[in-house]
């Protein structure tokens, strides 16, 4: 669950750290992980010879071959079924789902057998298998193409559900997806597949593994708890917020990178010193994985808090089209706002010990 | 001249895609379903006994129809291939082998549903009538090749040789699944319907890759061919050419549903050649017919010959399951047709009439029927060992700290379970027991926030005693219900 990906360094290689992006980390994941293990399988639709409608496969077919890479028929439930037969045969499939909503066909497969063969066969028979799907929104992407479908999969016992925000995280999350004996969603947020970061493919750095999440930024005034597409959003906040405020708000960033299993530790960890929480996501809120985070954080965490814990999340609504959908997803204001209403005038909590406020007596 | 008229270029006029890909017409050979006992008396005699129709007259006429522009000169075909592959066939140890499991088969779906009804099982549906090709599926198959049975296949796993009770285990409800399927080659009872079907395909291209030998047979209904996993197995099936077999049992409904309301297809084996892929058509009473339609298609898919689909036209003499009432939507006039063409029956005629029916031999295999039943009648009869910890440890290779956190306060329940029957024993003091229990579950729930989920050997015993006090139907003793 929690092991680290650890990565030889090549032969020759020199390790130099330049610019590369989050997709291409993707993409030389899938492509160590091959070389690596030849039960590792990609599947899907225009994996093949076009390398992925983001790329992310560009060149596997050309080096593996196209069984190792396979351009699959139109047809999800079938490219996930598949995968599950070829699991069965002791393969480790790759699966890629076009776009969030076009993994849907594929859903009964997930829910009914991806998620349940461990359990169901009393761990006989465990589904070593990744299924990579872009989410979320932010590129202008027409109807069905910017969902953000994790709460579906959290729902679903039995699947792990990760997803990376940094160049780093998609190597490492990508490379520990495919190394586990679990079934893993592996979501990756589609407006990142472009965000660059220093990275040497050569001597890819170790991350945290699955079940691990990262504290982003450090800050003492509240914790905004976040992952995927919406991680550079709160990065951006916490920095607008050292303006914001009387004195200026210090907020620390969690980076969860896997829903499931979901890092508890961590994230209660920084509100019982934080004292005040915000969870932000573009999921719809309502039964959202908000709601969960903010329930868990305030069972652990409720003689801890200064104020409830919130949520800033896309709205309850299907997903806007692309020219409105700026107005849906969360911005910086809409998280500060948030962090706002944190009730920072009261500080009861503190007054407790002080004036013996609290616990009824009084 | 421009520049489509330049040699070499793209000028594809009318465009290549056009044209048929595969010449369709010898991808179903079969305009009657294929039959073996009885063909060759019935060729000399000229007598036609056809197997009857269930639920659908218009699929039936349908077919039919079809099959009358060139119904003699085909029927002649197919009951001469019948004639002349089976002269000498069907071979009489094999008319012995299916004997004796179609005979053991009706023993097993008689005793299952008698077990049913008794509450050792919560439900079984019952595969009386689709003998043959429940007991045909599992002698086709080669020691390396892959069953992918549905929730009526037990039978068909029964007779490859896995432990009933094993099999029974869904059903019985003691947990989803009971046989090894690494170890078994057979995969899970699957539930919802068609959906094992790409797992079949998965596989069975899975092992090509790897060089194996190995062909998968996967069985599905009538009403699962409306599935679009059926369609998509197919389809994957046709494109990889994967050693894969389909074996459609259409007995007629779709619990209630008659096929010609569930599609409007000349036949279902006419479904294949839309993906490229031969469609047999079979009686499926007709055990020597199933074993011979599959073995050659099995054989064609090791081989490297790509996938067949197979419809063999059967009949479920049950209803659904002991649930279900199937007087409400078919006639006993229909039920009665097609027992007259019952598969045990069909094996029996084929013998008497070949000499080879002797009684003694029968009166074994009959014996042998009856212990089967017997001894699965009284392990069934026995409470099953159950332990509640089990249902956090196969979530994932290693419990989350969630799952922990519940399966410590699971076990403390138990545990307080456990303390109040002991009171109860020593006070009959049912309340007071019961609050203690409740105390003792928060507080132990509690303590046991991080306790891992892997349950130690002594909470497995434990439990499984919980399980057995609990568990039971109450009091019964096996030998005296049947």
């Amino acid at each position: 669950m929690s092991t680290a990906v650890r990565q030889p360094p090549k032969a020759g290689g020199t390790g130099r750290r330049k610019p590369a992006t989050l997709g291409q980390a993707l993409g030389r994941a899938l492509r160590d992980a091959m070389a690596d293990d030849p039960d590792v399988h990609v599947l899907g639709e225009d994996v093949g010879t076009l390398g992925g409608v983001f790329r992310v496969t560009d060149g596997l077919a050309a080096e593996f071959g196209p069984q190792r890479c396979a351009d699959t028929p139109l047809a999800e439930a079938g490219i996930l079924g598949t995968a599950v037969g070829m699991a069965m045969y002791g393969l480790r499939p790759v699966v890629e789902m076009q776009f969030d909503a076009f993994a849907f066909p594929g859903f009964e497969q997930l829910v009914s057998h991806v998620s349940r063969m461990r359990n169901r066969t009393r761990g006989r028979m465990p589904m070593p298998l990744t299924v990579r799907i872009p989410y979320g929104g932010g590129i202008g992407g027409v109807e069905h193409h910017s969902d953000s479908s994790e709460a579906y999969y959290m729902a679903t016992p039995g699947l792990h559900v990760v997803t990376p925000a940094t160049v780093a995280d998609a190597y490492g999350l990508l490379r520990a997806a495919i190394a586990s004996d679990d079934p893993v969603v592996f979501l990756e947020p589609k407006r990142l597949y472009w965000s660059k970061a220093e990275w040497s493919p050569e001597e890819p750095e170790q991350v945290p593994g699955i079940g691990r999440a990262a504290v982003r930024r450090r800050g003492t005034s509240a914790t905004l708890i976040t992952y995927g597409p919406s991680v550079p959003l709160c990065l951006e906040a916490a920095e607008a917020a050292r303006e914001e405020g009387a004195e200026g708000w210090d907020l620390e960033v969690i980076d969860l990178r896997s829903l499931v299993p979901f890092d508890e530790e961590t994230v209660v960890a920084s509100v019982r010193r934080t004292g005040r929480a915000v969870v932000v996501h573009e999921s719809p809120g309502f039964a959202g994985p908000g709601g969960e985070i903010a329930a868990r954080v305030t069972e652990r965490c409720f003689h801890y808090l200064e104020a409830p814990v919130l949520r800033v999340a896309g709205f309850d609504i299907p997903y806007p089209p692309p020219m409105l959908e700026r107005h849906h997803l969360p911005g910086v204001d809409r998280v500060l706002d948030a962090v706002a209403r944190l009730q920072w005038e009261s500080g009861w909590t503190r007054q407790q010990g002080d004036a013996g406020r609290g616990g009824g007596a009084g | 001249m421009t520049v489509l008229e330049q040699p070499g270029t793209y000028a594809p006029a009318p465009p290549p895609s056009w044209r048929p890909r595969a010449d369709a017409a010898p991808l179903l050979p079969d305009a009657e379903p294929y039959r073996v006992l009885g063909a060759r008396s019935d060729a000399r005699t000229g007598a036609k006994t056809k197997a009857p129709r269930a639920g659908s007259t218009r699929t039936g006429a349908a077919r039919t129809g079809s099959a009358r522009g060139g119904a003699t000169r085909r029927e002649a075909e197919t009951s001469g291939r019948a004639a002349e592959q089976g002269a000498a066939a069907p071979d009489a140890a094999l008319l012995h082998r299916l004997y004796a499991a179609v005979v053991h088969g009706r023993r097993f779906n008689e005793q299952a549903t008698a077990l049913t009804r008794q509450g050792r099982l919560a439900v079984y549906p019952s595969s009386r009538g689709q003998e043959a090709c429940q007991v045909a599926a599992a002698l086709a198959l080669a020691e390396h090749d892959w069953l992918f049975p549905s929730y009526r296949d037990t039978l068909a796993a029964v007779a490859r040789g896995l432990d009933p009770m094993e099999v029974l285990s869904l059903l019985r409800g003691d947990w989803h699944h009971g046989y090894d399927t690494q170890r078994t080659r057979v995969a899970p009872l699957c539930t919802p319907l068609a959906t094992q079907l790409p797992h079949a395909v998965g596989l069975a291209h899975a092992a090509r890759l790897k060089g194996d030998e190995v062909a998968a047979l996967a069985l599905v209904g009538d009403g699962g061919t409306s599935e679009g996993d059926f369609h998509e197995a197919l389809n994957f099936a046709a494109v990889w050419q994967a050693p894969v077999v389909f074996l459609v049992q259409n007995n007629g409904f779709a619990i209630s549903v008659p096929l010609a309301k569930q599609t409007a297809a000349p036949s279902l084996a006419h479904k294949a050649v839309g993906y490229g892929v031969p469609g047999r058509l079979v009686d499926g009473n007709d055990a020597v017919a199933v074993h011979e339609v599959l073995t050659e298609a099995l054989e064609r898919a090791r081989a490297g010959g790509g996938p067949t689909l197979v419809e063999a036209v059967t009949y479920r003499l049950e209803a659904h399951t002991n649930a279900d009432d199937a007087t409400r939507y078919r006639a006993d006039a229909e039920v009665e047709a097609w027992r007259a063409h019952d598969p045990v029956t069909l094996l029996e005629r084929e013998l008497r009439q070949r000499g080879l029916w002797d009684e003694e031999a029968v009166r074994q295999v009959e014996e042998a029927a009856e212990q089967q039943a017997a001894a699965l009648r009284s392990r069934m009869n026995q409470d099953p060992a159950l332990d509640p910890l089990e249902l956090f440890a196969h979530v994932y290779a290693e419990p989350t700290p969630q799952l922990r956190e519940q399966a410590g306060l699971l076990r403390a329940e138990l545990a307080a379970e456990a303390t109040a029957g002991q009171t109860n024993e020593d006070e009959a003091g049912r309340t007071n027991a019961h609050e203690a229990g409740r105390t003792n579950a928060h507080e132990a729930g509690q303590a046991n926030e991080n306790v891992d989920g892997q349950t130690s050997e002594a909470a497995h015993r434990k439990s499984a005693v919980g399980g057995s006090a609990s568990g039971g139907a109450g009091g019964r003793t096996g030998e005296e219900t049947r």
